[in-house]
């Protein structure tokens, strides 16, 4: 019989799931994925968490609980670090744990430990022990990682492209529109957040209804966010920290966006300080036009759609009426 | 050069100890109260957590007061104390203090950087004063410390209750009008033995509770509202798992020579939490464990608001109060926590533990032992 393994569509799936998918597949195991973040999922999820936690653990919980009774194993690494002297965030190095004592009657969880803060040399005896779970034979594994790696590339430059894994799901190439009226906003947000639908209130297709080009950090040159970011003063520890730091730099010095969008999870300890960074690089340093939009399980979505709408207004108006007036009559 | 410093419950005792040997002028902030909340909000990002907003709110009336220098440690994740300082620059670069900030991180390789910031803020060169300094700096610390274990000893059983604490008060004050580590000390022994002589009353009635939580938030007594007090008078005796003095042996000392001292802690910890996570969750996690299989009657967890690991240590710690029956509180705290509210769960708490310790005394004399 054929090992059944369910990967959770959230937090780190938007990230990695070809690559994980393509590797356990490869080696024979079925695998599972839970079905996208509706209403019931997250309701079921929000009870099961502590009040504290932000919505996408929240949602993660949810999609646990969604595959629990229907797999053998859940995949809930430990993901503490994947490049040196980084971390991913706290709630992710203890996430099994959270999982765990949250949620009633789970089946065993495939909580290998990631850490490469250290270093990557041990990569490959990482990669083993979460084969271990389906095969012993290391040859198979390897080879299956090797698929797995080239899948994950693949999907990389799809995104890189500007194609969106809405839900899990590559959307088509943006239109890029050649009028007068293109706008073209960065959006910023951990990747769980803004490609769920749920979780983001869609806010993706929102900006696409609104004929808006959508720029997201994946889409920049990577070697040149890093470049960026490397010029920071005290080197910053979060990976995506370092991603959204060094794209702020970036948009300071090319500004050729209308503006940018950055969307948190209420109670994000990571947003609480990349967001107001960002903020005093891009709009108070780059003038560029900023939205922070916080979301937790209680944001109304009216409440999202006019801040949105009015956001996009203001930089039509700044493109039609910023003409040369002096700002003081 | 006019030194300042963010505070941390006694912290300050001992850095103040520890710059006046070395002939530094500092500043200390005047004692943390609701205006340094309300500059410290004021300046802050709105969703950060409730120790950057005090540490701003420091730093202010500290500036105020005519410091040019801030010393502030950090840390490389992955809590998000660890770029308090890169944020903290830029909200007071942005309201205008030109100030400089010298920062204490992990050397992370960089010795030199590292050295040269030690002598720089130091304003020496000589490393046997730095090292004597900074021993001396460590004995108060240690000494400060104790005072607050006798206290929580004596404040359940006083006679007269408030005397511990108009005490420690007369000491806070003290404190700022003495110079140097001979007088510190002089100081620190005096109250020690009038703290010990304070009567006690032998009939009261004490239980124990273990303070667990975030390192800030349990030891800076105007963010936790008092609660060592507060539980202290109502009977209960405390122990609390993180100490200044503890941190800085484990991180100054001990930290880079690759020891310990928490290493049963983190076996405590394991069965919960397998590595760490940041911040102090696994200490939380250790400990709470550790006060449970002392026979301690409750534990109370106190971390800020939308803190990253302590809010992995709370959905950890139910487990702990099923699988040991202790029962646990978790009070969570920001600017806008209300005394009164606070109070009243305190208050329910201790009752709860109370009336749990009469149970099970009436069930073995029911029982017959």
């Amino acid at each position: 019989m054929t090992i059944k393994i369910g990967i959770p569509r959230g937090l780190w799936f938007y990230d990695y799931y070809p690559l994980w998918k393509t590797f356990y597949e490869e080696l024979g195991a079925e695998i599972i994925i839970s079905n996208p973040t509706n209403k019931n999922l997250l309701d079921k999820g929000v009870k099961n968490t502590v009040d504290e936690a932000c919505l996408p653990v929240k949602i993660f919980n949810g999609h646990v609980i969604d595959l629990k009774d229907r797999v053998d194993y859940i995949f809930v690494p430990k993901m503490m670090s994947v490049y040196k002297d980084e971390y991913i965030c706290p709630k992710f190095c203890g996430l099994p744990e959270m999982v765990e004592h949250s949620i009633p009657n789970l089946p065993p969880l495939i909580d290998t430990e990631i850490n490469f803060n250290q270093s990557r040399k041990h990569i490959m005896k990482t990669v083993y022990e979460f084969g271990s779970y389906v095969t012993k034979n290391p040859i198979k594994i390897r080879k299956a990682y090797s698929k797995a790696l080239q899948a994950y590339e693949e999907y990389k430059d799809k995104i890189s492209q500007g194609r969106f894994p809405i839900d899990g799901e590559l959307t088509s190439k943006q239109l890029m529109l050649n009028n007068k009226n293109k706008k073209k906003i960065a959006l910023l947000g951990h990747t769980y957040q803004l490609y769920d639908r749920m979780g983001s209130m869609d806010i993706m297709k929102k900006l696409q209804d609104y004929g808006v080009e959508i720029l997201i950090p994946e889409m920049i040159n990577m070697d040149v966010i890093n470049e960026k970011a490397a010029t920071l003063e005290k080197k910053m520890f979060w990976s995506y920290g370092r991603k959204a730091l060094g794209t702020a730099i970036y948009l300071k010095e090319n500004s050729d966006i209308d503006g940018a969008i950055y969307v948190s999870a209420f109670g994000c300890g990571i947003d609480s300080i990349i967001g107001d960074l960002f903020e005093r690089w891009t709009r108070k340093d780059g003038d560029i036009p900023f939205l922070l939009l916080t979301i937790d399980e209680h944001t109304g979505e009216a409440g999202v759609n006019t801040r949105l709408e009015a956001f996009i207004d203001m930089i039509d108006w700044r493109k039609r009426d910023e003409g040369n007036l002096p700002a003081h009559g | 050069m006019k030194v300042t410093f963010p505070h941390m419950g006694n912290q300050y005792i001992a850095t103040k100890v520890l710059f006046e040997e070395l002939g530094v002028d500092i500043i200390v902030p005047p004692v943390c109260s609701k205006e340094t909340l309300e500059i410290g909000t004021k300046y802050s990002p709105e969703s950060i957590c409730l120790p950057l907003k005090i540490n701003i709110g420091n730093f202010i009336e500290s500036i105020q007061q005519g410091a040019d220098t801030i010393l502030m440690s950090g840390s490389c994740g992955p809590c998000r104390f660890g770029y308090y300082t890169m944020l903290q620059k830029e909200i007071l670069q942005e309201i205008g203090h030109n100030i400089d900030f010298v920062l204490l991180d992990p050397p992370q390789g960089d010795y030199k950087t590292f050295v040269n910031r030690i002598f720089h803020i130091t304003n020496t060169k000589n490393p046997y004063k730095i090292i004597k300094a900074l021993a001396q700096g460590t004995k108060v610390l240690y000494q400060v410390d104790e005072l607050d274990d006798i206290a929580y000893y004596k404040r359940p059983r006083q006679r007269k209750i408030g005397e511990v604490d108009n005490l420690l008060e007369q000491f806070q004050k003290e404190v700022r009008n003495v110079k140097g580590y001979k007088e510190m000390k002089q100081l620190v022994g005096e109250t020690k033995e009038k703290l010990m002589a304070i009567e006690e009353d032998p009939n009261k009635e004490v239980i124990k509770v273990g303070l667990i939580g975030e390192i800030y938030t349990i030891i800076e007594p105007f963010v936790n509202l008092n609660v060592e007090k507060k539980l202290g008078e109502m009977g209960v005796e405390l122990d609390r798992s993180l100490k200044v003095s503890r941190w800085l042996t484990e991180h100054l000392y001990l930290h880079p020579l690759g020891l310990s001292m928490e290493k049963d802690i983190i076996k405590e910890a394991k069965p919960y939490m397998k590595t760490m996570i940041g911040g102090h969750a696994r200490e939380t996690i250790g400990y709470a464990v550790k006060y449970a299989k002392e026979g301690y009657d409750g534990l109370v967890q106190i971390y800020p608001f939308t803190c990253m690991p302590e809010i992995v240590a709370q959905s950890i710690l139910p487990t702990i109060e099923k699988d040991f029956d202790i029962p646990y509180l978790c009070l969570i705290v920001d600017e806008l926590t209300g005394d009164a509210g606070y109070s009243t769960r305190l208050e329910a708490f201790v009752d709860l533990l109370k009336r749990r310790r009469e149970m099970k005394e009436d069930a073995k004399l029911l029982s017959g032992y």
